[in-house]
């Protein structure tokens, strides 16, 4: 299948992109990854005039630690975080990254393409929505940074402009004491998940002392289950507590019916997943090394 | 078609099993494409071409990608392995005779994707469990569903290349 014709234009750097995007008008598009935009420009759902290709830039790949902070570079590729020892500091990010798609879809995508893009169904903004992320990007007129919460807006749709790209993302190293799971289930590797749940817990003894709890592929956006996470802060943690978080979050979903499933089955997926996403979360606040994966049908 | 009026073609200059290819091409042919039409490498199937089946999977720089979803124009500059890369001077590679002798393969139409899967798998990993193969080869379907065969020869292609 092709794409319908477009001009392709190579940045040299980040600045340069934004300064093409600029000159080119509405019908450009950056092209990071490709892992999503490809396959959208070959079924002619996306038909820019203009690509401007991104990943040639130096220095966009990279993971650091800084100011109690890990920093990704836009163009890092899902793999890398997969691999890198620095990411697993925060558990959550590797079980995002190592299950995405397949091999081959996670050495192209990026994890600035994927929250640029804001597909409901995507892994990343369901995931980092469940920690303090800031999104650092670079405009027309010069760098800003937006809080993730901020930053996804609807459906395919973020806060950035049109000529504005993501340079890096920050993700705060939650305290000691916290822990986090990302789960997701998927019919196949190489498809979206049906559902997804991302939470993040921080314990003092037995008693949830805070809780973010995010559910992806069931709404245009990632949703913040509030009532799923007022079920646990300031309650000991057992089968009960967590029973309740998980019907609440159930309440949260607002899944469609599709392909994957119908409402009431992604809205059971849900609380199975967050039940599960919970305990593996619980274990981890308390030090444990667990191995989180990704269901798969 | 009026936009084939003017075709803007892009020079790319690419490494395929270790022999240079400079074409020009248009910024929308794909990377299967490429090597297939322009290189005249059949071995590198399509099959879904949406990003799911992985049978135009190749190795850029040593990693596994699906070549449906990249434009050749991105592989500038680059090492592409496709599955004719594999025998080097008239002898099969070790992953090649092991899918032969594993029977891990029926209609052989996912048989180079999945070989160049198995590679990255194998030069990254020479002892993997069944799980670490279950998820080095969860983006390549066997429509023939032959996969306990698959996994053998992986098992095996490892085995042989590390000489035991």
């Amino acid at each position: 299948m092709y794409p319908r014709s477009f001009h392709y234009h190579r940045a040299g750097s980040l600045k340069e992109a934004v300064s093409m995007l600029g000159q080119l008008g509405e019908g450009a598009k950056f092209l990071a990854g490709g892992q999503s935009l490809i396959p959208l420009l070959k079924l002619r759902f996306a038909n820019p005039e203009h690509l401007v290709d991104l990943n040639f830039i130096p220095a966009t790949s990279f993971i650091k630690e800084d100011s109690g902070a890990l920093h990704f570079g836009a163009m890092t590729r899902h793999a890398e975080i997969e691999h890198s020892a620095l990411a697993r500091k925060i558990p959550v990010l590797h079980d995002c990254a190592a299950g995405i798609a397949d091999v081959q879809v996670r050495n192209r995508g990026t994890i600035g393409g994927s929250l640029a893009e804001a597909d409901p169904s995507g892994d990343w903004a369901n995931a980092l929505i469940t920690l303090d992320t800031t999104i650092h990007c670079l405009g027309p007129d010069g760098a800003r940074t937006i809080h993730l919460r901020d930053f996804i807006k609807d459906a395919y749709t973020t806060a950035l402009a049109h000529d504005e790209l993501v340079t890096a993302v920050e993700v705060k190293i939650p305290p000691k004491g916290s822990g986090g799971a990302y789960l997701a289930f998927k019919r196949s590797a190489p498809v979206y998940p049906s559902a997804s749940a991302a939470v993040q817990l921080t314990l003092a003894g037995d008693v949830c002392r805070d809780a973010a709890i995010a559910l992806g592929c069931v709404g245009l956006t990632a949703i913040r289950a509030t009532e799923a996470e007022t079920a646990l802060r300031g309650k000991s943690l057992n089968d009960k507590t967590i029973a309740t978080a998980a019907e609440a979050a159930r309440a949260a979903a607002d899944p469609q019916p599709d392909m994957r499933g119908s409402a009431e089955y992604k809205r059971q997926l849900v609380v199975a997943l967050v039940k599960r996403a919970i305990q593996i979360a619980v274990r981890r606040a308390r030090g444990e090394q667990v191995e989180g994966a990704h269901l798969y049908a | 078609m009026p936009e084939t009026a003017t075709v803007e073609k892009i020079a790319v200059n690419i490494n395929v099993n270790g022999k240079p290819y400079s074409r020009q091409v248009e910024p929308r042919i794909l990377l299967v494409e490429f090597l297939r039409e322009a290189c005249d490498l059949t071995g590198t199937h399509v099959g879904c071409d949406t990003t799911y089946c992985g049978a135009c999977t190749v190795l850029m720089n040593g990693l596994a990608v699906k070549s449906c979803t990249m434009f050749a124009v991105q592989a500038d500059g680059s090492e592409i392995t496709t599955v004719e890369g594999l025998e080097k001077d008239g002898k099969l590679h070790p992953i090649q005779k092991a899918f032969g002798d594993s029977y891990g393969l029926q209609c052989g139409y996912c048989t180079p994707g999945l070989m160049l899967s198995t590679h990255q798998l194998l030069s990254e990993n020479p002892d993997p469990s069944e799980k670490e193969i279950r998820k080095a080869i969860a983006g390549n379907t066997c429509r023939c569903t032959g996969y306990m065969n698959i996994f053998k020869a992986i098992e095996l292609a490892g085995r042989n290349m590390k000489g035991t």
